[in-house]
């Protein structure tokens, strides 16, 4: 009965439950959250035998003037521009494949999703394989179903092509996850709704159009939100298979500051890097409670 | 819905995808196969590819036994990785769980703070914060170790609010009851309300496992020699090394797939089940 006199107290027990994770999540969340903010405004270095400055925007003036940075950033946008439409609207189609009630359906359902559970370096491993120049098996697919009027192509050493290249292998190993999500939002849709729409003679289209979109609302709105922010956290692809090459065409911003901070060991202006990187996820992350909150309203 | 297509056609469809999700799975295998070096490079842009017609081990013994690895055996890197993710996930399940459960089930003052408070932590990204947390383990002599790759992921704001959705559904009366018969809060947690939440903890473990074992920037910066490196850094070095030897490359990658894949098929449905919880909490 001492215990429970000792942990009697609900406030006091509640703090002792608390207290693991608080204490882990101002350590290693908080702390380096102010860190960034902190350090940004120095000229902090990871060793160094100077000691550190405060130089007040001296980081940030820098970061804006180098075209590399603005590069990285704009490939995050591109990437996300591309990848956000196409993988979801891929993740709907074969949802929408897979929600069929028919015989080996769970096979088709495991096969797409399997990409997910792959490391995501093994598949740029196998990417590169398969997209050599010019002699890999994609180029030859290729060059034989155009009869040799396409190809062969550098996939990951042309320009304009290396960020392309890295959207389609990302869809490849991603879109498994988004299917089962919109699977989830589909089956919750009342077949009633499909019933009643066809006894209206409502064609295939409309019902998509009128039950199934309205239906997954919410869904599309997480969809878009996780991959969105997964686009702008892109970094092991491009590590990988291309180390932001051929000259920065597919760098990115997490990239850019593995490099200032870990390989250049500047500490204080990837600080300020990594404050613009948060900047832009958090306004993404309001930006999306904002149309929830509408998007309730309306309802 | 009615088949507005016909049967085969949809069929021709299925197929279709899984083809393409299935080709670089079997490529990755069949190059795996060949010993000969020569024969992958003649083989890897016809059909070929698909398939190793005199299937040979020897790449897997060489990945087995650390050849061209700093003479670091594959099972190494493995041992790494399951301590790491087992040690984010064991750990967290815990710290998470007794978290939530003070904010799902106990009554104190700031407890309605705290919940937003933890909601709002879930946006912060860890790749904002992976600088400031170098310098910091810098400072501590944290490097090359399992702990700077394991203590900084053990809270989780993420999975204490999965946790705390899931015990906020327990009716509240069965505290009382509990408490009526003289049961502490600890009792409660341990006895009460986990033995309840089985569907919840494999979600977290299953989300956080998936989370981890591809962790790849973190490793990638603190960590400098074979010892405590986990399989997607040691991947990536292996596949950076020259002479590249296809052959090998493709016998560690299948080798670095398996373990996920295997455990993948066996608890499936608890996968789909993850995933669509992660979803429904967005």
């Amino acid at each position: 009965m001492s215990t429970k006199h000792f942990l009697g107290n609900e406030s006091t027990a509640a703090w002792a439950f608390l207290a693991p994770a608080l204490i882990l999540l101002l350590v290693f969340l908080i702390t380096p959250f102010i860190m960034s903010l902190v350090l940004s405004f120095t000229s902090q270095r990871l060793v160094s035998p100077l000691p550190t400055k405060i130089i007040g925007l001296r980081n940030y003036i820098r970061l804006f003037g180098d075209g590399g940075f603005w590069q990285a950033l704009r490939n995050n946008f591109l990437f996300a521009v591309v990848v956000v439409p196409l993988q979801s609207a891929l993740a709907l189609f074969l949802a929408i494949l897979v929600n069929k009630r028919i015989p080996q359906i769970k096979i088709f359902r495991s096969l797409y999703f399997m990409p997910v559970v792959i490391p995501m370096v093994v598949v740029c491993v196998i990417w590169y394989f398969l997209l050599m120049y010019p002699e890999g098996l994609l180029n030859t697919l290729i060059q034989g179903a155009t009869f040799k009027h396409i190809g062969p192509l550098d996939w990951l050493g042309n320009r304009s092509l290396a960020l392309p290249t890295i959207i389609l292998i990302s869809i490849w190993q991603g879109v498994g996850f988004q299917m089962i999500i919109y699977l989830a939002g589909l089956q919750e849709i009342s077949a009633e709704l499909y019933e009643a729409a066809r006894i209206d003679g409502a064609n295939l289209w409309q019902q998509f159009r009128y039950i199934t979109m309205p239906g997954l609302r919410n869904t599309h709105i997480f969809v878009l939100v996780t991959t969105t922010i997964l686009a702008f956290k892109l970094f092991t692809q491009v590590e990988v298979l291309t180390q932001g090459g051929p000259l920065g065409a597919t760098n990115t911003l997490v990239r850019y500051i593995y490099v200032a901070g870990y390989r250049e060991l500047k500490v204080g202006y990837a600080s300020a890097a990594s404050v613009v990187f948060v900047l832009i996820v958090l306004m993404i992350s309001i930006i999306q409670r904002r149309i929830f909150v509408e998007e309730h309203e309306v309802e | 819905m009615r088949h507005y297509l016909p049967i085969g056609v949809y069929y021709i469809i299925l197929l279709f995808f899984a083809v393409a999700f299935l080709i670089p799975i079997v490529v990755m295998l069949a190059t795996s196969l060949k010993s000969n070096e020569l024969q992958v490079m003649n083989d890897m842009a016809s059909i070929r590819a698909f398939w190793a017609p005199h299937p040979s081990l020897a790449n897997y013994w060489s990945v087995l036994s650390g050849q061209g690895m700093g003479s670091t055996p594959w099972v190494r890197f493995l041992f790494n990785t399951v301590v790491i993710v087992g040690s984010i996930v064991a750990l967290g399940v815990l710290v998470n769980s007794m978290a939530a459960f003070a904010l799902a089930r106990l009554r104190f003052p700031g407890r309605a703070f705290l919940v937003s408070f933890v909601v709002a932590l879930i946006i912060i990204p860890f790749e904002g914060l992976a600088v400031p947390l170098l310098l910091m383990v810098n400072r501590f002599g944290w490097f090359d170790s399992y702990y700077v790759q394991i203590i900084p992921f053990i809270a989780h704001p993420f999975s204490i609010y999965l946790f705390y959705q899931f015990f906020n559904k327990i009716p509240k009366e069965l505290n009382e009851a509990a408490r009526v018969d003289g049961a502490s809060w600890w009792q409660i947690y341990r006895k009460l309300i986990i033995p309840l939440s089985h569907p919840v903890i494999a979600t977290v473990a299953i989300l956080q496992s998936l989370e981890y074992w591809n962790s790849f920037l973190w490793p990638l910066m603190v960590t400098q020699g074979p010892e405590v490196r986990p399989l997607s850094v040691a991947m990536s070095t292996f596949f950076g090394q020259p002479p590249r030897n296809w052959g090998d490359v493709m016998a560690f990658a299948f080798l670095t797939s398996l373990p996920l894949l295997i455990v993948y098929f066996i608890f499936q449905r608890w996968f789909i089940q993850s995933i669509v919880q992660s979803g429904l909490k967005g």
